[in-house]
């Protein structure tokens, strides 16, 4: 008995270290974005000292003076519509593997997989040269527009998206399809009265994490747009500059950029092992 | 209804996508890797070498060659670490301690929030004249932390920023596994006397193996493609202390403008992940089969 209660102590112990650990990091971030450029320097003060005076400043100054609220609006645009399509199109191509025996299916979905595997910077050269050159329609190419962000975005989405449904669409029993094409319901039928209203919870999670990894991402944004299309993320690697940063508006800035991370936590927590595991492993 | 023709026309806007942004850029990329094309040098038109130059030049090269190892020990050091820390993790989570949903939840946070906001994060925190950490390690153990000058220190560094960011999902994973384990062996093991190490090492790593092989699997692959969060802390530096192959790639396409060249390092990049990443899951596989027979 006594050796189970000193186990139970030792790992609450164990816990809270971590946790600290997990949120330090977090917090001090939290505190430079309040504090003036002048208080920053000198002994490093990590009392919890921004509820009296916040320098707002850092937040205004990105967000209403300069163009930071363009990459803030972009973001969204991006990661909404990102999400939407790729959620749409995971669901039909979803269901054409899931219930049409294709012989070609389990090649497909490896094709997919290898989409979100293959490291993205070796597509910088090829995609940079395709959007700005060669997909163009007169003046108007791919190039630093949020379609060309938002179709790109559905080489890690979409495989991502497919992977999670499969075991959701796959759960559902092929006799319902079948019962409502006998009572004379087309594709789209099937879909709106039965395929939703059963993978909601799935389709949900789905789209969450497809916002997610949209507004996360850096790399393919930064290479692949110049001035209209800039993100949250692309912006926050500006401030890195050899003259100097200005680090209370940096914090700022990823303070505003972390903060969907923090809203969505609690909805998708259950459910981002099977996310990130690509429903290999089920939360 | 169920025909053909309906399943091909629901998956060809997947398809065309994906075509699009995911296949014709690889044989793009694999088309220009046997050019040699510099826009910012004497001879700035795509011209055309021979099948395998590019690729030659490239064994021979030894800072594309050192920046792959560095990738490799970087990404095998984090897997090491998170690895151990998250089995444990999830073992300790298995059992019932007051806290514990709060403390999972806390736990989860650093998985979805971005790399470079990860990269901020540290860097505030470790930055020379007001981050805390080189402050307070100065202060108490006397240690100079600045990563700036310090190779060895930029490269732990960033180990230990992957640690942070990425153990939760090893733990998360690893717990699912953990979670979804048949009680009987257990239980046989105990009737038969069997003590917790050798239930451990004999009972649960065993059984664990294909959730195992998942995590390495993914980790491996992720730690390989690092950009982000090393662009933002170090940008690479000092010197070549952090400049993993990502990165490397990226500084000769984008600063160096060698378009031909860094095509065969993408594409020989792309060769070593997934050699890597097979190795690895037949190994595993195959040891899998005689543990079983």
């Amino acid at each position: 008995m006594m050796r189970k209660y000193s186990y139970k102590i030792f790992v609450t112990l164990l816990w809270s270290f971590l946790t600290l650990i997990t949120i330090i990091p977090i917090y001090w971030m939290v505190l430079v974005s309040t504090k003036k450029p002048v208080d920053l320097f000198g002994k490093p003060d990590l009392s919890p000292t921004f509820f009296e005076n916040i320098y707002w400043k850092n937040y205004t100054r990105p967000f209403i003076d300069g163009v930071y609220s363009e990459y803030l609006f972009n973001s969204v645009i991006i990661a909404t519509s990102n999400a939407v399509l790729v959620t749409i199109l995971a669901l039909m191509a979803t269901y054409a593997l899931s219930r049409f025996n294709l012989a070609a299916a389990d090649n497909i979905f490896f094709w997919t997989m290898t989409n979100r595997m293959a490291p993205p910077v070796a597509f910088l050269l090829p995609l940079f040269l395709l959007f700005s050159t060669v997909f163009r329609i007169g003046d108007h190419s791919l190039f630093d527009t949020k379609i060309g962000l938002i179709l790109l975005y559905c080489i890690f989405n979409l495989p991502f998206s497919i992977w999670l449904l499969k075991g959701i669409i796959d759960g559902i029993p092929k006799e319902l399809d079948e019962a409502m094409v006998i009572d004379g319901a087309n594709l789209f039928t099937i879909f709106y009265r039965l395929i939703i209203p059963l993978a909601a919870p799935g389709i949900a999670v789905t789209a969450l994490l497809s916002f997610l990894f949209a507004w996360n991402e850096y790399l393919l944004a930064s290479t692949l747009s110049s001035v209209y299309a800039r993100t949250i993320p692309t912006g926050l690697s500006e401030f890195v500059t050899t003259t100097g940063t200005n680090w209370g508006m940096m914090a700022a800035v990823a303070v505003v950029s972390m903060l969907p991370a923090l809203l969505f936590l609690v909805l998708v927590q259950k459910y981002i092992v099977a996310g990130l595991t690509f429903g290999a492993v089920k939360g | 209804m169920y025909s053909k023709k309906t399943a091909w026309l629901l998956l060809s806007p997947t398809l065309l996508i994906l075509g699009v942004v995911g296949l014709v850029p690889f044989f793009y990329v694999l088309y220009i890797g046997f050019f040699t094309w510099n826009p910012l040098g004497v001879n700035h038109d795509m011209q055309f070498v021979s099948l395998g130059d590019n690729y030659r030049k490239l064994v021979f090269d030894k800072e594309f060659i050192a920046s792959v190892w560095r990738s490799i020990i970087f990404a095998v050091t984090t897997l090491i670490f998170e690895l151990t820390l998250g089995f444990f993790l999830a073992l300790s989570l298995i059992s019932s301690f007051p806290l514990k949903k709060f403390f999972r939840g806390v736990h989860t946070l650093p998985l979805v929030i971005a790399p470079i906001v990860v990269g901020s994060i540290f860097k505030l925190f470790t930055v020379q004249g007001f981050g805390p950490l080189p402050h307070f390690l100065n202060d108490w153990f006397g240690y100079d932390l600045n990563y700036g000058r310090s190779a060895v220190q930029a490269f732990w560094l960033i180990v230990i920023m992957d640690i942070w960011h990425w153990t939760p999902f090893v733990t998360l994973t690893l717990l699912a596994g953990l979670s979804a384990l048949p009680q009987d062996p257990y239980e046989s093991a105990k009737i038969d006397g069997a003590n917790n190490i050798q239930i451990f090492f004999y009972i649960t790593i065993p059984m664990m193996i294909p959730v195992l092989i998942v995590v390495i699997f993914i980790r491996l692959m992720d730690s390989l493609k690092i950009v982000d969060e090393v662009w933002m802390l170090t940008g690479g530096g000092p010197g070549y202390a952090t400049r993993f192959t990502g990165i490397h790639i990226w500084k000769q396409v984008f600063e160096n403008r060698f378009y031909g060249y860094s095509s065969a390092m993408s594409i020989l990049y792309l060769y070593v992940t997934i050699v890597i990443c097979w190795l690895l899951y037949s190994i595993m596989t195959g040891k899998q089969k005689t543990n079983d027979a």
